[in-house]
């Protein structure tokens, strides 16, 4: 049986979930292409007439997730995610309440609030929250189609700094657990997957890298190295050594 | 006054927000509109006439996480 990422029905191969934001358009089509990325995140801002678009550069096929960045309440958070789907491009949306600028850590209550009520609208949900177990379990019972963790400030490349955390919503949550904002380098990712979380989501640590398709590359090797491993059922660890070569048989006496 | 992406915009009064789209270079494709907190679905672009105190959105998506 082959592994799928499944959200609210939709299958995807890839685990890996591409941000699109602070590189050139012109990096999009090869950033998704070498990330094997199924699903890319965008951000709703005011249009300015004649500008090239982003959707012009996103190859055909590919699932839109509209954030709500810049949303501060709930409300705001309806209004973008409302504005995005009139777009025309899905009914997926990552839901985004932030009113801390030092930190950008998200309003877990208000994320909740925002995700009752665009489920209720038939919106696939994904939201993005600091990892609280009862946190987790409110946007649940709210209608959320998977919960989007952070490992770190949104943009730190700081890698898994909740990995605890984290490690309780993947057991306890009977959601896709997809590891959101942090995450820094491929090893990284991988450890995500490791511990079990459905996919991950990566946006800076492409964006900052010196080559952004061969970044996207790495991670997409990563991810999948992850799953493998995690799906394999990881070796134990002991405090004293076992020797991996035969104890018998040596050349002496 | 009208406000349109939050500039003042009177020569819009009048148009068919339809037509103030195609003057000023939107691809209606692309974007959705807000219309004194409501949002205007695409069919109703043609028909909408745009009125003084009208504070008009018109958004699209850009790179974001």
């Amino acid at each position: 049986m082959k592994d799928k990422l499944i959200i609210a029905g939709h299958e995807f191969n890839s685990r890996f979930i591409l941000g699109s934001g602070k590189y050139s358009l012109e990096l999009i089509k090869a950033a998704v292409e070498n990330a094997g990325a199924e699903i890319i995140t965008l951000a709703l801002r005011r249009a300015n007439s004649n500008a090239d678009n982003i959707l012009d550069y996103i190859p055909k096929g590919i699932t839109l997730l509209p954030n709500t960045s810049g949303a501060r309440n709930a409300e705001e958070a309806v209004r973008i995610a409302r504005l995005s789907r009139e777009v025309g491009c899905g009914d997926f949306v990552k839901i985004e309440v932030i009113h801390d600028s030092k930190y950008l850590l998200p309003d877990n209550y208000e994320t909740i609030k925002a995700t009752e009520i665009l489920a209720k609208e038939g919106f696939i949900v994904m939201p993005y929250m600091y990892p609280d177990l009862n946190a987790a379990r409110d946007l649940v019972n709210a209608g959320a189609a998977s919960i989007m963790p952070l490992g770190a400030p949104i943009g730190s490349n700081k890698g898994i700094c909740t990995k605890d955390f984290i490690k309780i919503l993947i057991e306890e949550i009977d959601l896709p657990i997809i590891v959101d904002a942090g995450i820094g380098k491929p090893s990284q990712a991988c450890e995500a997957m490791e511990m079990g979380a459905a996919a991950v989501m990566a946006n800076t640590a492409i964006a900052t890298a010196g080559d952004i398709p061969a970044m996207a590359e790495a991670f997409k090797k990563a991810i999948e190295a992850g799953r493998t491993a995690y799906l394999s059922g990881m070796g134990r660890v002991i405090e004293k050594a076992s020797a991996s070569s035969p104890l018998t048989g040596f050349l002496q006496d | 006054m009208i406000k349109i992406n939050g500039k003042a915009a009177p020569e819009a009064k009048g148009n068919t927000l339809g037509q103030y789209l195609d003057e000023n270079g939107y691809n209606k494709t692309r974007i959705a509109v807000e219309v004194n907190g409501s949002i205007l679905s695409k069919k109703e672009y043609d028909s909408y006439i745009i009125n003084d105190e009208d504070i008009i959105e018109i958004v699209n998506f850009v790179g974001g996480g």
